[in-house]
């Protein structure tokens, strides 16, 4: 079911959690809410929830005005960062309570209950724990089972607040791509917050970046990355290296073959495989030192030093694939020659 | 045992534990059962099944049980008004809820006996609009208890009120429940064992408790007389037998409730998962 926010303002205090927020989720898409801490976003995911009221605007739900209802009878499911499970209870009864708390007239019957349980523990993969208890269980684990018990109540819409937020870094990589495959699977709604942007890039099919309680930038990862609106979500998104237009600067990024007429005032913002190494013949066309290299795995991050820095100067991030960088034969000291093959430019 | 452990001094810290275990409470509950072998056992059987040592038994008990249920009730709301909500003058009310263990008991038991008395100020009010005559009744018993054994339900159930989830009712109510189910599913079963040991304590405590009751009970016989008053009465009659053989008993039961409840209470966390 799509999602459609209008103008949604909370203040808590002084403090403006979020101003005037507009977004549009369509159906069936999987939605990150993406931002620093404090920027508003698990705020933004309560109020959809219901667990937080808005000062102004309104929350729709499939077209359905929802902002006065209660988180009870909005109808979404919700996954809590520290997954909330019902510690008294076994794996079984916590999938069951949203079907057992249900008024007589709707309320299934034990078997359709049992039935279903064991359909979703199935489906998150472990219905062989539903004798267990919460506290018996591994974090990833809990975080499934606080899956499968908010989809218990089939959901019109899925919220996660930070889900892998408590989970070390192997058990949070396996369960992104779970949770993608899954959502792949049933196609709910889901908005999922989260700080890390290689988490929202890996998991989401649309990313919504906040800032200061504003949505700076929605798009689709790519997007976001090979676009960024503006500099916040530049820096944000990946890495970045950031010149400022001085005459130094300037000189420096025309030597590396980037164009900057036009640009004046402006700051440049070079994403590290823009920029592409060769080794300098002669020291006249050299325009910066290598400093150090990182193994990241595929790729190589080379640590320059610029030939005109006075020393201040902060060092400029590239990235290359390993085997082409073993072709280039460059050792730490050696002068090299860049190219910068594009910039974007924000004031 | 023989085994090292990682957290020394397990030998000398439960030598003394046992030392003053000894000492403190072993020693003179012992001298109560030897002193009570001196009787012969038709003796025993024939002082405590006098009627008026029955029926102070009967008095005692309910009274206590009674009084520690209606405090469980109590108490768990007091804890739950401290602990959820903040208030204008909340650290005076925690102040206020410990002054029962402070205050010799007696005080507290004069002080109702004057309120509750048929010319008290409550007493009377009663009488008036219900016609409930509460002085030299086991009603008086009752409110005693209550009175002296609120604070040991508050303070038990308070830190786990306390460290109670509440983002587990937050995933209560997202997963569709009333306010009304998310009380009884999910957070009184949280907070059903700790309860349960507030419960306990009460009991304890009600059955023990003997300067702030005989100044409301108004102690008339098989109505109004505890247990501890008989003993008491015995003694002073230098029946020391009689009084042994009522006081281990008395012993004896307590025991017995005390170990029900654990029983319960073990039941009960078995059965919530918290063991």
């Amino acid at each position: 079911m799509s999602i459609l926010l209008t103008d949604i303002s909370k203040n808590f205090g002084q403090f403006a959690a979020l101003n005037q927020i507009n977004l549009e989720v369509p159906e069936g898409e999987l939605v990150a809410l993406l931002g620093p801490s404090g920027c508003g976003k698990t705020t933004l995911l309560r109020i959809i929830a219901g667990l937080e009221h808005t000062d102004k605007g309104r929350v729709l739900i499939n077209g359905e005005d929802k902002t006065d209802q209660t988180v009870s009878q909005r109808g979404i499911g919700f996954v809590f960062q520290h997954y909330a499970l019902f510690r008294h209870m076994t794996v079984f009864e916590n999938v069951a309570f949203g079907l057992r708390v249900k008024p007589r007239k709707e309320r299934p019957s034990n078997e359709i209950i049992a039935k279903k349980v064991h359909a979703l523990l199935d489906l998150v993969q472990l219905d062989w724990l539903h004798n267990r208890y919460p506290d018996q269980l591994s974090g990833g684990q809990r975080q499934r089972i606080a899956l499968a018990r908010a989809l218990a109540v089939e959901p019109s819409v899925l919220l996660l607040d930070e889900p892998f937020g408590a989970l070390d870094a192997s058990v949070r990589k396996d369960l992104r791509q779970w949770l993608r495959n899954l959502h792949q699977e049933l196609h709910v709604t889901s908005i999922f917050v989260t700080h890390d942007q290689e988490e929202a890039m890996e998991v989401a099919s649309q990313v919504v970046v906040l800032n200061h309680g504003r949505i700076e930038q929605q798009g689709s990862p790519s997007d976001i990355y090979d676009h960024p609106a503006n500099a916040f979500v530049s820096k944000f998104i990946g890495q970045t290296n950031i010149f400022d237009f001085d005459d130094q600067n300037n000189e420096w990024l025309q030597s590396a073959g980037l164009l900057t007429a036009n640009q004046a005032g402006k700051i440049a913002h070079v994403r590290p495989h823009d920029i592409i190494i060769e080794k300098a013949d002669t020291s006249n066309t050299a325009s910066a030192i290598l400093k150090d290299f990182q193994h990241l795995g595929a790729l190589i991050r080379i640590e320059l030093i610029k030939n005109n820095a006075n020393g201040s100067n902060a060092p400029v991030f590239a990235e290359m694939p390993n085997e082409q960088f073993k072709q280039l034969k460059l050792s730490i000291g050696d002068k090299v020659k860049l190219k910068i093959r594009q910039a974007h430019w924000f004031h | 045992m023989s085994q090292k452990s990682v957290m020394p001094g397990f030998r000398p810290t439960l030598g003394y534990t046992l030392l003053y275990l000894g000492l403190v409470v072993l020693i003179p509950l012992s001298t109560l059962v030897f002193e009570s072998f001196k009787l012969s056992w038709d003796d025993y059987i024939h002082i405590i099944t006098n009627k008026r040592i029955l029926s102070s038994f009967q008095v005692s008990f309910s009274a206590s049980l009674i009084a520690a249920a209606i405090a469980s009730v109590f108490g768990f709301i007091t804890a739950w008004v401290l602990v959820r909500y903040s208030f204008f003058g909340k650290n005076i009310f925690h102040a206020l809820i410990d002054l029962p263990f402070a205050l010799p008991t007696a005080v507290a038991g004069i002080v109702l006996a004057t309120i509750f008395q048929p010319s008290g100020f409550l007493g009377h009010l009663l009488s008036n609009l219900f016609g409930i005559q509460v002085a030299f009744k086991p009603l008086g018993i009752v409110i005693a208890l209550i009175f002296i054994s609120i604070p040991f339900v508050v303070r038990t159930v308070e830190p786990v009120l306390l460290e109670f989830e509440t983002t587990m009712e937050e995933a209560g109510s997202s997963l569709g429940a009333t306010r009304w189910q998310i009380f009884t599913k999910i957070i009184f079963p949280n907070i059903f064992p700790a309860l349960l040991t507030g419960f306990a304590l009460a009991f304890a405590r009600g059955v023990g408790e003997y300067g702030s009751v005989i100044f409301i009970a108004g102690n008339i016989p098989y109505v109004s007389e505890i247990v501890p008053l008989l003993i008491v009465i015995k003694l002073e009659q230098y029946d020391i037998e009689g009084a042994t053989a009522i006081a281990l008993t008395m012993l004896v039961i307590s025991f017995l409730l005390l170990l029900l409840i654990n029983l319960l209470q073990f039941w009960v966390r078995k059965r919530s998962g918290q063991l």
